[in-house]
């Protein structure tokens, strides 16, 4: 599903290879900052309470339906994201207290038994609320245009707008973290939950709030995939293994190491889609050239993940301390 | 201020406190004294609520707090310099005063940066630096800082100047006369006795889980035979 606007938005541009370069680091740029704000909660969840939530990529997939149907309905994509955000919010800090606060001393094995069963239970809710038919939704009249970034290059405005949303966000959780007291809390929690409790820091109500901020961005990367991608139950899952791969690449734990981790596998993941194919027809035939890279390409992020793990084995910019 | 009543706490299923009692007084300097694993962290850990006790009262300020999660605890008013100090490590050392000062008291005049920093001016140069580059002896110093911050009426010290250099032990010394005589309750734990001696109103005397001596600082010092028994000095 990822490959299906990935592909549709590749326009080959044979007659300009540069041209066609910054577009696809653009492309690459705009995926990565989806992955960023998928991520970003992912880590946080992963880092600070030490819980395996697979059923995060479920909270994306809630953002995108919640958005897809205000949308619909009032025929204003800000209403859609502005009830999107609550959605992913509530409904992540609802499983906070109901089901995850039980697993924080489980061993990682009950956790993803319990996460996953969630995943399941999530999709089937929503094929219950929202039929088996994905949703589609239109991109708002006021992005539908196009930018010429760089002369020659035009782009279209809604994905300029998401990399602009990820690089705000990306902004405000450094803000965050670094300049207000809520942020200091949640990384002393981080590094020694007791002593923070012990200085009057309620980790279990801070905990809730982290875990819903995580969905709360899921949610916000799904109602911006809306226009890109088909809503469809399961569609968080897709996205879910390349969230891990960036937390990995990245340092879990480390929000930093997200927006590296995220940008660095959004753009070798869609400029091996579109160069590989190029490249190697320059030694094989064309068929043959297809073939290979195909299937190089849907392993570049993994073998990217892999040497980037015997160079530096806790990640790219790990969490201090 | 803060009652311990015979309390029994145990770690899993072996009992570390066999129904232990203390009191501490309005603006009193209490020491725990004994050896190594006779229960004196527990018993600190007993009264924060780290490691809930399974019989017995805690009562601090007309409140029950024994069965209360630590950090309301804290709240009530009990400030905590834990052994082994347990700075942040990553958050910077103005990061770890800040992050969890509060005054949910209503102290009339409340500790403030300047003021911390005036009784350990060595921090002043070092805000910028993150918990974990710190030496021993500073982070023991944040680690009263950040308690004090809290803007207690109970401060509890546990092994404050353990593994320190005697100059450092100077200056935290000299720290808590200061916090006495500023009204402070303070419940403390050290093997210096000569210095406690010098601070405490009163002590106490833990082995195997009981106290099994209190009294006055003239008391323990007129009894040489307390000294050999209970505390091997």
């Amino acid at each position: 599903m990822i490959r299906r606007y990935r592909m549709s938005s590749i326009q080959f541009n044979w007659y300009n290879p540069m041209l066609l370069f910054i577009e696809q680091l653009l492309n690459g740029l705009q995926l990565g900052i989806t992955l960023f704000l998928l991520s970003a909660g992912l880590t946080l969840v992963f880092g600070i309470m030490q819980v395996i939530n697979l059923a995060h990529g479920s909270f994306y997939m809630i953002g995108a339906y919640v958005g897809a149907t205000v949308t619909a309905r009032t025929g204003s994509f800000i209403l859609g994201i502005l009830a999107a955000l609550p959605a992913a919010a509530l409904a992540g800090m609802i499983v906070e207290v109901l089901v995850l606060r039980r697993l924080y001393q489980k061993d990682h094995l009950d956790q993803v038994l319990a996460t996953f069963g969630m995943i399941m239970f999530f999709n089937e809710l929503t094929r219950i609320i929202w039929g088996r038919q994905p949703l589609f939704m239109d991109v708002p009249p006021w992005l539908t245009g196009s930018i010429e970034l760089i002369p020659g290059v035009p782009y279209p405005s809604y994905r300029i707008a998401v990399i602009a949303a990820g690089i705000l966000v990306g902004g405000f959780l450094y803000l965050l973290f670094t300049r207000t007291r809520i942020g200091m809390q949640i990384r002393a929690g981080a590094s020694n939950r007791e002593m923070a409790g012990a200085l009057g820091v309620n980790i279990r109500l801070l905990y809730t709030l982290v875990f819903g901020l995580g969905t709360l961005l899921a949610g916000l990367a799904g109602v911006m995939a809306g226009p890109i991608l088909a809503v469809e139950a399961g569609m968080g899952e897709s996205i879910l293994i390349l969230t891990f791969v960036v937390i990995v690449i990245g340092g879990i734990g480390s929000i930093r190491g997200a927006l590296a981790g995220a940008l660095l596998v959004g753009l070798v993941d869609t400029l091996g889609r579109a160069f590989l194919p190029i490249v190697l027809r320059l030694f094989l035939s064309a068929a043959y050239a297809d073939g290979i890279a195909a299937s190089m390409a849907s392993m570049s992020v993994y073998i990217l993940m892999a040497t980037i793990l015997v160079c530096r084995p806790r990640g790219l910019l790990p969490a201090h301390g | 201020m803060l009652e311990v009543k015979t309390i029994e706490t145990f770690y899993g299923k072996s009992q570390a406190l066999f129904g232990v009692s203390l009191t501490i007084r309005e603006g009193e300097v209490v020491t725990l004294l004994g050896r190594n694993g006779m229960g004196k962290s527990t018993t600190v850990r007993s009264i924060m609520g780290l490691t809930p006790i399974r019989a017995g009262r805690i009562v601090f300020d007309g409140t029950d707090i024994h069965r209360l999660p630590s950090y309301a605890i804290a709240r009530l008013g009990i400030g905590l310099v834990p052994e082994g100090r347990h700075i942040f490590p990553n958050l910077t050392v103005l990061e770890n005063i800040l992050a969890t000062a509060a005054n949910r008291l209503g102290v009339k005049v409340p500790y403030t940066l300047d003021g911390v920093l005036s009784i350990f001016p060595r921090l002043a140069d070092r805000l910028n630096h993150y918990g974990n580059q710190l030496s021993g002896g500073e982070q023991q110093m944040l680690a009263v800082v950040r308690a004090l911050m809290t803007n207690p009426k109970l401060l509890i010290l546990d092994e404050a100047t353990e593994g320190l250099a005697p100059l450092i032990r100077k200056e935290i010394w000299r720290a808590l006369a200061l916090l006495k005589d500023n009204g402070h309750s303070i419940l403390v734990i050290d093997k210096n006795l000569d210095s406690l001696m010098k601070l405490a109103n009163r002590h106490c005397i833990m082995e195997n889980g009981r106290l099994v001596w209190e009294g006055s600082t003239a008391e323990l010092a007129g009894d040489e035979t307390l000294k050999a028994r209970y505390l091997g000095v």
